[in-house]
């Protein structure tokens, strides 16, 4: 139990080198199995996780054993043991789903999907920020190579923006760094939260420019607004499962915001205390209302589930942005339960896409669907709890969320954009639903149906959602405690 | 010294930005090189500079902060193995579109260039 900590990022890595190795190669079925396997693993450690740091103090495991600050460590506390969880259970359900068919379109998917994992894994843990750099890297040239997984015209060209906007971002990172070594002296991210304190008020601005560098970073992952456009042509031009498993991508752009500026300007930080809050409720709310026009305007199934996905981004942003423990609390809640169901989203889009032929996932009048039963309902399920409707996830998280924001400055305004937004989600895929699967055209449909392991990935996905809701008191404890602990830890409360 | 590592370093960062607006692959690669210089430059003297300062315990009276040489090792091998990567996209996009262009219209459509 001790080395608990380190599991979440050894065990991926160990596993993409052992699914490289020759044996598996031969065999595609065992090469599926060995993967999967290896992934059950990877959750049941995220679990155990999970499960082992409810309601106790956070776990410092120091690596090479150097005494704190000086060496590098990791932090597994409620925070990071919730994200390790998340991510972990996506792509267990991915690995799952790609073996439909989906990794075989081109080499080293299930390796790449260990060691983005792994990079997700290690940002998480990390209690250092040159560390968090580091994994950041891991996870980006893993999805490099998942992005221009399966090949084509427009998924590479797509992967050369993605890549080039992501080294600046990189760039940008190693100057904020840089700038706060030089300022503080250390990259212990608990102990710069100490030394912030002692600046003295000339030395503020330069800890302002690398706060702000380290903004734009984040908001870079986390697609807020005039930072966003690589998100949606990176994720419609992206295979099915990839796009699934980047679901959880812009959640690292937010667990960054919430750990690095829950920590380093938290109550305690005096003139910096709150940096960046403003920023992101505006940000947020604005990224808010483009993802609800462009879900209104999406004319394909695809960028439909993207404008999802940043729709949920921009929520978190701008709940994040409002600075109230039990907003944050709440916004922790919704990001598990819209990463689940903005994967849901992707899989689901691209199960009705296989069975639609050359019109795929363009909203216009197709052939009828080969299991327009089955995939109905999954897509009725899927968008009741996308747009918040009791007794889903969707509902409970907004409901907080709402429940929070009567209380904060600016929170009527909010609540008035997510209101509007879940509505427009709402029409809009009233509308996607009824050209999909009632707008048909009689032609004969000689697809092939979907196969009970994509469908399994899904409902797996679905059932993690509802099961937010079987055990909501304890998921709103949780939450709760995280934030109660984060603020702790930067001295705050 | 400080004045002449500042210039390089902005002068370096000035070229790389010029070069990433470029609107061609092989451009923008430069231009990210440029900066990923200017960046570890600026990670090497985060520690302050010293003259005659060795970075091992023992070597001379006053010695150097060690960690941002660490630390701009670890920068220069990722953004190595980043720009090889960014070569390989490049050249198959190349291929695969038969022009290097960023943006997706073609050169002919643009005119000149």
């Amino acid at each position: 139990m001790q080395h608990l900590a380190v599991l979440p990022i050894l065990l991926p890595a160990l596993f993409a080198v052992l699914l490289l190795f020759l044996p598996l190669h031969i065999n595609v079925r065992i090469r599926r199995i060995a993967s999967v396997s290896a992934m059950s693993l990877n959750l049941l450690v995220a679990t155990v996780l999970l499960w082992h740091q409810t309601n106790v103090p956070a776990v410092h495991y120091l690596l090479g054993n150097w005494p704190e600050p000086f060496g590098i460590l990791l932090v597994a506390d409620q925070l990071s043991a919730l994200f390790v969880f998340l991510t972990t259970l996506l792509t267990f359900a991915i690995a799952i789903y790609s073996c439909a068919g989906d990794d075989e379109k081109g080499s080293y998917f299930h390796p790449l999907l260990q060691f983005l994992l792994m990079g997700l894994n290690g940002a998480f843990l990390t209690g250092d920020l040159f560390n968090l750099f580091v994994f950041f890297e891991v996870l980006l040239i893993s999805s490099y190579g998942l992005l221009i997984h399966g090949g084509g015209k427009k998924r590479i060209h797509s992967a050369l923006h993605y890549v080039v906007l992501n080294l600046i971002g990189s760039a940008l990172f190693l100057l904020a760094l840089a700038l706060l070594y030089a300022m503080l002296g250390s990259l212990h991210m608990a102990d710069m939260a100490q030394r912030i304190t002692q600046l003295q008020p000339s030395e503020l601005l330069g800890v302002k420019s690398a706060a702000g560098l380290l903004l734009i970073v984040f908001g870079l992952k986390a697609a807020l607004l005039p930072l966003h456009f690589w998100l949606p042509a990176a994720y419609s031009e992206a295979s099915a499962s990839v796009a699934a498993v980047f679901a959880a991508m812009t959640k690292v752009g937010i667990y960054s915001m919430i750990r690095v500026f829950g920590l380093l300007f938290g109550a305690s930080a005096g003139t910096l205390s709150g940096y960046g809050d403003v920023l992101l409720l505006w940000g947020g709310i604005f990224t808010m209302v483009l993802a609800a026009a462009m879900v209104l305007a999406a004319v394909d199934l695809k960028r439909l589930a993207a404008a999802l996905v940043l729709l949920s981004a921009g929520t978190l942003l701008a709940a994040l942005g409002s600075g109230d423990p039990e907003v944050k609390a709440a916004a922790l809640m919704y990001a598990v339960h819209s990463t689940w169901i903005g994967a849901v989203w992707y899989l689901l889009s691209d199960m009705i896409a296989r069975q639609r032929g050359s019109v795929g996932s363009r909203l216009v009048s197709g052939p009828k669907l080969h299991q327009p039963q089955l995939l109905g309902w999954l897509f009725v399920l899927s968008a009741l709890v996308v747009i918040g409707m009791p007794p889903f996830s969707g509902f409970i998280a907004k409901l907080w969320l709402i429940q929070g924001l009567t209380t904060t400055s600016n929170g009527m305004l909010l609540i008035a954009v997510l209101l509007l937004s879940s509505l427009a989600v709402l029409v809009a895929l009233s509308r996607a639903g009824s050209v999909l699967f009632w707008r048909t055209q009689p032609t004969t449909n000689n697809t092939a149906p979907a196969g009970s392991i994509s469908v399994g990935a899904l409902v797996l996905l679905l059932l993690a959602g509802v099961m937010l809701v079987v055990f909501g008191q304890w998921w709103t404890q949780f939450c709760a405690d995280t934030i109660a602990q984060l603020h702790a830890a930067s001295g705050g409360l | 010294m400080e004045l002449l590592i500042a210039i390089s370093i902005g002068f370096l960062t000035g070229c790389g930005v010029l070069l990433i607006l470029r609107g061609r692959t092989f451009a923008v690669m430069l231009g990210l090189t440029m900066l990923s210089y200017a960046v570890n430059l600026f990670i090497f003297i985060s520690g302050g500079l010293t003259a005659g300062a060795g970075a091992v315990l023992g070597a001379s009276e006053q010695y150097a902060d060690p960690l941002p040489q660490a630390l701009v090792l670890t920068a220069i091998v990722i953004g190595f193995a980043m720009t090889a990567f960014l070569v390989v996209l490049a050249i198959r996009a190349r291929v695969e579109l038969g022009h290097d262009e960023l943006d997706l219209q073609k050169p002919s459509s643009r005119g000149g260039a």
